[in-house]
C-alpha cells in the first residue's frame, strides 16, 4: 500500500547548520499525526521540505508515491503557517486568501473559473466564515485568521495537510471547529499533520505521533510512543510537564 | 487656465510631462509589490548600483539601459551572494554593495571622457530628455506594465505567503527574480524622470501612500498609480513655475500626498485613528 508521507533518511542543513539529520517518517492516509519537538527542533524544517520549500540536502521524500514536485503538481500538499508567519497588516480579503488555494488548478494569469469560486464557498462554509469573506485579513481575530488559511486548504483539496502550531493563539470556539474539522478530514483520507510542543492536544487529538529532535527519534501510536524515556529524549531531559505547564498522568 | 496651458505650448514641457507621467505610472504600481515584500532598501540599491553601468554603457556608446539593467540584476546578484556566503546580515550587505557600485560609478565618470553630465544621471534631466532616450524609456516601461500584468497574482502570493506558493508549484525563485528584473528596468526608466538618488521615492512613497488608504490590493494598485501621475504632473508644473528642480518637485509633491494619507487615511491615518494601538 502507498504511503501518504514517506521520508527516508532526510537531511537539511542550512549552510552548514544541520536543521535535520536521518530523519525517517512513513504516514497511512486517514490520519491525524502531531509532529512534538521543542523549538529548532526540526518542526518547521521538515514541514518545508515537505512542502518542496526547501530541497534536502540527502534522503527522498515521497507523497502518494509521487516525487515532491509531482505532488505540488498535484496541489497534494497544504501549508497552513503560523499566525505569527504572515503578515495581517496585508492588503488581501478573506476570500482573497481562500482564492489562493485555487492557484495551482488555475490558468497562468489566475483568473478563477466559476469551480474556482465555489470551490472557495464551500471551503468558507466549512470554517464558518462565509458571512465575512469580503473582510480584510487584517481585521479578523487570530482564530478566525487561523479559518481563513484552514480555508485556503481545503479550497486545494489537498490530501496531505500540515499545520504549524495550530492551536496557538486561537479562541475555544476555532480550537472545537478545527478538532471537529480534523476528524472529517481524516475520514475523507487526509493525512494531517500538526505540528505542536503541547502534549495536551496531541493526547485529545491525534491518533499517530512523531517525536523529533534534529532527527525522528519514534513514531507511531500515541500510547506507544508517548514514553519518559521517548519525552525526555525529545526535550532534553527536561520533563514535558514542567516544559508545557500540564501534568502528564 | 492660462497658467495650466501656457507651459504646454513648449515642446519639451509636453515631453517632459507625458513621460514623467508615465513612469512614475509604471513605477506607482511596482511600488505596490516594493512596499508589500519591504523590498525599499533593495530599491535604493538597484537605483544606484546602475551608475557604472550608465557611464559604461555611454562611453561604449551602447544604449545606457542597458548598462544600467546589468549592474542592477549584477548588484542583486552580488548581494545574494555575500549574504549566502558570509555571516553579514541582509541589510549591511546590501549598503554595502551598493556604495561600492556607486562608488566605481563616480570613479568611471571622472575619468572617462565623454560628455556625460553627472548632475543630469544623479538628479534627472527630463526636460532636456532626447528621443532616443524616450524611445528607451516607453520601451521599458512597456516591458514592466507587461510582466507586472501578467504575473500580477502570482507576485501578490509571492510576497504574501511564499511558502503557499511553493507548496502549490509555483517558482518562487523565478518570481523573486523577475520581480528584481522588473525593479532594474524600472529604476533605470527613472533615472531620466528623477535621477538615480531620488528613484527609490518612485519605488516606495506610492505604495506606501496607497497602502495607508485602502485594505485592497486592486484598490491599492490604482491608488497608487493615480496618487504617482498625479505628482508628477502637479511636480513637473510647479516646478517650471516656480524655476526649480524638477525631480526635487515632483518627490516633493509625492511626499506630501503621503503626509496627507498619513493624517487623514479614513482607517489607517494618525489623526482618524481612534485607537492609537490599532
Amino acid at each position: 500500500m502507498t504511503m501518504r508521507i514517506a521520508a527516508e533518511q532526510l537531511c537539511v542543513d542550512y549552510n552548514g547548520t544541520v536543521a535535520l539529520y536521518d530523519a525517517s517518517l512513513k504516514l497511512p492516509s486517514g490520519c491525524i499525526c502531531g509532529l512534538v519537538g521543542m523549538n529548532g527542533a526540526g518542526k518547521s524544517t521538515l514541514f518545508k521540505a515537505l512542502t518542496g520549500f526547501i530541497r534536502p540536502s540527502r534522503g527522498r521524500i515521497r507523497i502518494n508515491g509521487c516525487s515532491i514536485v509531482e505532488a505540488q503538481r498535484q496541489q497534494s500538499v497544504a501549508y497552513v503557517p503560523q499566525s505569527e508567519e504572515v503578515d495581517c497588516q496585508f492588503p488581501v480579503s478573506v476570500w482573497d486568501v481562500v482564492m489562493m488555494g485555487r492557484y495551482g488548478s488555475m490558468n497562468a494569469l489566475r483568473i478563477p473559473r466559476s469551480s474556482d469560486r465555489v470551490a472557495v464557498r464551500d471551503a468558507l462554509e466549512r470554517v464558518d466564515l462565509l458571512e465575512l469573506s469580503r473582510r480584510p485579513i487584517g481585521t479578523l481575530s487570530g482564530g478566525q485568521r487561523k479559518r481563513a488559511f484552514i480555508a485556503r486548504a481545503i479550497a486545494q483539496r489537498a490530501d496531505v495537510l500540515l499545520l504549524d502550531e495550530p492551536f496557538n493563539g486561537v479562541d475555544v470556539r476555532t480550537e472545537k471547529l478545527m478538532a471537529d474539522l480534523f476528524l472529517q478530514f481524516r475520514r475523507e483520507g487526509c493525512t494531517i499533520l500538526i505540528s505542536t510542543h503541547d502534549l495536551t492536544h496531541v493526547r485529545d487529538f491525534c491518533d499517530l505521533v512523531v517525536l523529533i529532535n534534529k532527527t525522528v527519534l519514534a513514531y507511531g501510536e500515541t500510547s506507544e510512543v508517548f514514553t519518559p524515556e521517548n519525552l525526555s529524549l525529545t526535550f532534553g531531559g527536561v520533563p514535558p510537564d514542567l516544559l508545557t505547564g500540564n501534568s502528564s498522568p | 487656465m492660462d497658467l495650466l496651458l501656457e507651459p504646454l505650448s513648449h515642446a519639451f514641457m509636453l515631453k517632459a510631462l507625458l513621460i514623467s507621467a508615465l513612469v512614475w505610472g509604471v513605477c506607482g504600481l511596482l511600488s505596490c509589490y516594493m512596499t508589500l515584500k519591504g523590498w525599499a532598501l533593495m530599491g535604493d540599491a538597484v537605483s544606484h548600483a546602475v551608475l557604472p553601468g550608465v557611464v559604461l554603457a555611454y562611453a561604449l556608446g551602447l544604449p545606457f539601459s542597458l548598462g544600467a539593467f546589468v549592474f542592477g540584476v549584477g548588484s542583486v546578484a552580488t548581494i545574494g551572494f555575500v549574504k549566502q556566503k558570509s555571516r553579514i546580515k541582509e541589510d549591511t550587505v546590501i549598503g554595502l554593495v551598493f556604495t561600492g557600485f556607486f562608488a566605481l560609478g563616480l570613479v568611471l565618470v571622472s575619468k572617462t571622457r565623454s560628455n556625460i553630465d553627472l548632475t543630469h544621471i544623479l538628479f534627472g534631466n527630463v526636460l532636456g530628455i532626447s528621443s532616443a532616450d524616450i524611445l528607451q524609456t516607453v520601451l521599458i516601461s512597456s516591458v514592466v506594465i507587461l510582466l507586472l500584468l501578467l504575473f500580477r497574482r502570482d507576485l501578490l502570493l509571492f510576497c504574501f505567503d511564499p511558502t503557499h506558493a511553493r507548496s502549490i508549484g509555483i517558482n518562487t525563485g523565478a518570481l523573486h527574480y523577475l520581480l528584481l528584473s522588473v525593479l532594474s528596468l524600472a529604476a533605470v526608466a527613472g533615472l531620466q524622470t528623477v535621477g538615480i538618488i531620488l528613484v527609490v521615492a518612485m519605488l516606495v512613497t506610492p505604495g506606501a501612500t496607497a497602502y495607508l488608504l485602502t485594505d485592497r490590493f486592486d484598490r491599492m494598485t490604482w491608488l497608487a498609480i493615480g496618487s504617482s501621475v498625479l505628482s508628477s504632473v502637479l511636480g513637473v508644473y510647479v516646478s517650471y513655475w516656480t524655476d526649480s528642480s524638477t525631480a526635487g518637485c515632483i518627490v516633493l509633491v509625492q511626499t506630501g500626498l503621503f503626509l496627507l494619507a498619513f493624517l487623514l487615511a479614513p482607517r489607517h491615518g494618525v489623526l482618524r485613528r481612534g485607537n492609537p494601538q490599532a
